[in-house]
């Protein structure tokens, strides 16, 4: 990793410099802001304001009000105009403000984004990159908590993205930007500023703390498609993505469990290799994710882990999620797949 | 910069102005004529007594949202909390003159005027703010989410412009029914930029749905000043592709706006369709809690306050009809009281139970 110290960041430890999430994200916009004149930001209070969660901060000023833009309120609009946009040769990275606010966008995400090119026979192509903060744990109630992400998987030609550290984040979103076809980028926003342990009465932790923090000046990419092991270990298999990665970390670490914890970093393009060694290796799986649990694609992981390692298998291959309601408003704690039902989870499987 | 091209080159000089377009005739549509009758006596003519009323009304909301304010920094009410500090006038003015029991209303995710408007108990709204069993929807909505069957208030949503489709719903479902009812739809100056809202328009006008649409335009959405995010900053005229007639009211003056909503709500109960009404009002705090409103000076917030407070210009007639300073003060004293009592409510009441996380899911047993 780079060791170059940019002087007018405060956040420098050392010789590194760490960034949060907010700022590794704002750094790889303005990475390729500046490399590219097709990349264009857009959105809700993205330019003047810089953004509800400060993503976008500063960009406008640097890089003029052509290039980096605020929209009105209006979702399939700017999701609509990003896909003509796309067709026309620019690269647009809109973002919508919450992914609960996206659903206006769907048809334009669906039956234009993500079919131009197959009508098209190729002729035309929409890149575009949708950054979309999402997941709870900020008391957000059902209108600003929801994780989305299995509607978007459900839909060939889209593909989604998931970061869950500050490094990964800046990698994945300059990938997802020169990549030619369109992405749903959904920033885990509970971990913006810090990893989750899942233990909610514990104070946060910045994420200068933690060395995936440690971010690269400059260009560098994460390829979509490839997992990230976060811990080796010979008991289970966990596969995790975004927040919930943090939260199996600690839960197994509490427990003393020696888990292979495989982030998943993109699930469309997903990492069937990746998962297929680790399960062969543990003979035992277990999914977890925030989102509700019926069609969420922790079934579509556990179909697959099925299909394809059924015979080394030793127990059933376990899900932790949301439960199937609305994200809740004053039960947010009791929805959230957190470290009780992961142990409980994990007591289970290596039982088995 | 609206108006220049965003191109990467520099914008092509503008052509030579087009000859103006002729002016559609006076008598066309009716689309100013309620503005007109507006114009003609801009306030309401109130008894002492319902202005008293309206003034308790507005400063209850006032009192009210600024301890749900404190009560927000003190890590009691979680999660999104958008207050309605400055817009009091427009709730009460308007709710006002609605028929109870009849008429319905439907809102966004700044609801908690209305809901006090209204005349809702503010014990069960704050406890919802704070998340507890005994609020208004058992702590499963929050702050943004709040209902009243026996109000026939639909919500509290927190999808921008969302709530205006289901608006037209109610209106036609008052209208299948016959039962007299209109239905009060209220979005912001963002929501406005919303494509569903010009789908309703449509759907409304070409019905004649009994629905007067309620911009309350507070000169943010959010972070955009309207300038920043609105072709058209003129609202009031955003219906007139629809022939839906347009009203600009002072939304700072309660006499105004219960005034524009006699004429309003008159022509839509006649049967005359929609009437979308702009209510030009500013709300002193940030779009929400966690917003530090660093786009707009202080000094126009400020002038705002010096200038144009609803709840000081109401006391200064009411001081001119003979009340003193002793009953203002009393007023206060009273509502501060209730306010109290609601905090300590809120902050008293129970969680929810675990068990609730699965219930209200589907109707039945789930």
């Amino acid at each position: 990793m780079s060791t170059q110290v940019s002087e007018a960041s405060d956040a420098v430890v050392g010789t590194e410099r760490r960034l949060n999430m907010i700022e590794a994200i704002n750094e790889a916009l303005d990475v390729m802001l500046e490399r590219d004149p097709d990349v264009i930001v857009m959105g809700e209070d993205v330019g003047y304001f810089g953004g509800v969660f400060r993503c976008t901060a500063g960009l406008q000023e640097k890089h003029g009000k052509t290039r980096v833009f605020d929209t009105p309120i209006s979702e399939c609009g700017i999701i609509g105009v990003a896909v003509g946009m796309g067709a026309y040769g620019l690269r647009p990275v809109p973002e919508i403000q919450f992914a609960d606010y996206i659903y206006p966008g769907l048809d334009q995400l669906i039956s234009e984004a993500a079919r131009l090119r197959y009508r098209s026979a190729c002729e035309y192509i929409a890149p575009m990159t949708v950054r979309s903060p999402f997941g709870g744990g900020i008391f957000g109630g059902q209108t600003h908590s929801q994780s989305p992400e299995a509607i978007f998987t459900h839909v060939a030609g889209l593909k989604t993205v998931i970061p869950s550290t500050p490094y990964d984040a800046k990698g994945l979103l300059i990938s997802c930007i020169e990549d030619n076809d369109p992405v749903i980028f959904f920033e885990p926003k509970r971990i913006y500023n810090g990893p989750f342990s899942g233990f909610y009465d514990k104070p946060a932790e910045p994420w200068k703390r933690f060395d995936a923090s440690v971010v690269p000046e400059g260009h560098y990419k994460i390829p979509l498609g490839k997992a990230r092991t976060v811990t080796e270990g010979e008991q289970l298999t966990i596969l995790a993505y975004g927040t919930m990665v943090h939260v199996t970390e600690a839960v197994c670490k509490a427990k003393g469990v020696e888990a292979h914890i495989l982030d998943l970093r993109t699930l469309m393009p997903l990492d069937i290799e990746a998962i297929e060694a680790s399960v062969e290796k543990t003979g035992r799986c277990l999914i977890v994710h925030e989102a509700t649990r019926t069609s969420g694609f922790g079934a579509e992981l556990s179909a697959l882990v099925t299909e394809r390692c059924f015979y080394h298998l030793e127990a059933p291959v376990e899900r932790v999620t949301g439960f199937d309601t609305p994200y809740p408003h004053s039960l947010e704690w009791a929805y959230f797949p957190g470290p009780v039902r992961i142990g409980e989870a994990i007591d289970k499987i290596l039982k088995d | 910069m609206a108006k220049e091209p965003r191109t990467r080159k520099a914008p092509a000089k503008a052509k030579a102005s087009v000859t103006a377009k002729p002016t559609a005739a006076p008598d066309d549509f009716i689309l100013h004529s309620l503005q007109e009758t507006h114009e003609k006596s801009r306030k309401y003519d109130a008894s002492t007594e319902e202005m008293l009323h309206f003034y308790e009304q507005m400063l209850l909301i006032r009192r009210f949202e600024e301890k749900a304010g404190q009560l927000y920094g003190l890590g009691l009410i979680g999660g999104f909390c958008h207050l309605y500090i400055g817009q009091e006038a427009v709730a009460v003015g308007l709710q006002s003159a609605l028929t109870e029991k009849l008429d319905s209303v439907i809102t966004g995710y700044r609801d908690h005027g209305h809901m006090l408007a209204y005349g809702i108990d503010p014990k069960v709204i704050m406890a919802e703010l704070t998340g507890r069993q005994a609020g208004i929807s058992k702590g499963k909505g929050g702050s943004m989410h709040m209902f009243s069957t026996e109000h026939k208030f639909y919500g509290g949503h927190g999808i921008v412009g969302a709530q205006v489709a289901l608006g037209g719903g109610l209106a036609l479902a008052h209208q299948y029914n016959e039962d007299g009812g209109i239905c009060l739809a209220y979005f912001g100056d963002g929501a406005s930029n919303q494509g569903q809202v010009y789908e309703t328009f449509n759907m409304a006008a070409l019905w004649k749905l009994p629905i007067v649409f309620v911009i309350e335009n507070n000169g943010y959405a959010m972070g955009t000043a309207v300038k920043r995010g609105s072709a058209e900053t003129e609202f009031h005229r955003r219906g007139t592709a629809f022939r839906i007639p347009g009203m600009d009211v002072n939304g700072m003056d309660v006499l105004e706006v219960r005034n524009a909503a006699e004429i309003a709500f008159k022509h839509v109960r006649e049967g005359n369709g929609p009437v979308l009404m702009e209510l030009n009002t500013y709300r002193y705090r940030g779009h929400s809690m966690s917003d530090p409103a660093k786009y707009r000076t202080r000094e126009e917030v400020q002038e705002q306050r010096d200038q144009h407070d609803p709840i000081d210009g109401l006391k200064k007639v009411l001081l001119e009809h003979g009340k003193t300073e002793e009953d203002i003060k009393a007023i206060d004293k009273d509502i501060r009281k209730i306010v109290a009592e609601a905090a300590d409510f809120s902050e008293s009441s129970p969680e929810p139970d675990p068990a609730e996380l699965y219930t209200d899911v589907l109707v039945e047993e789930y």
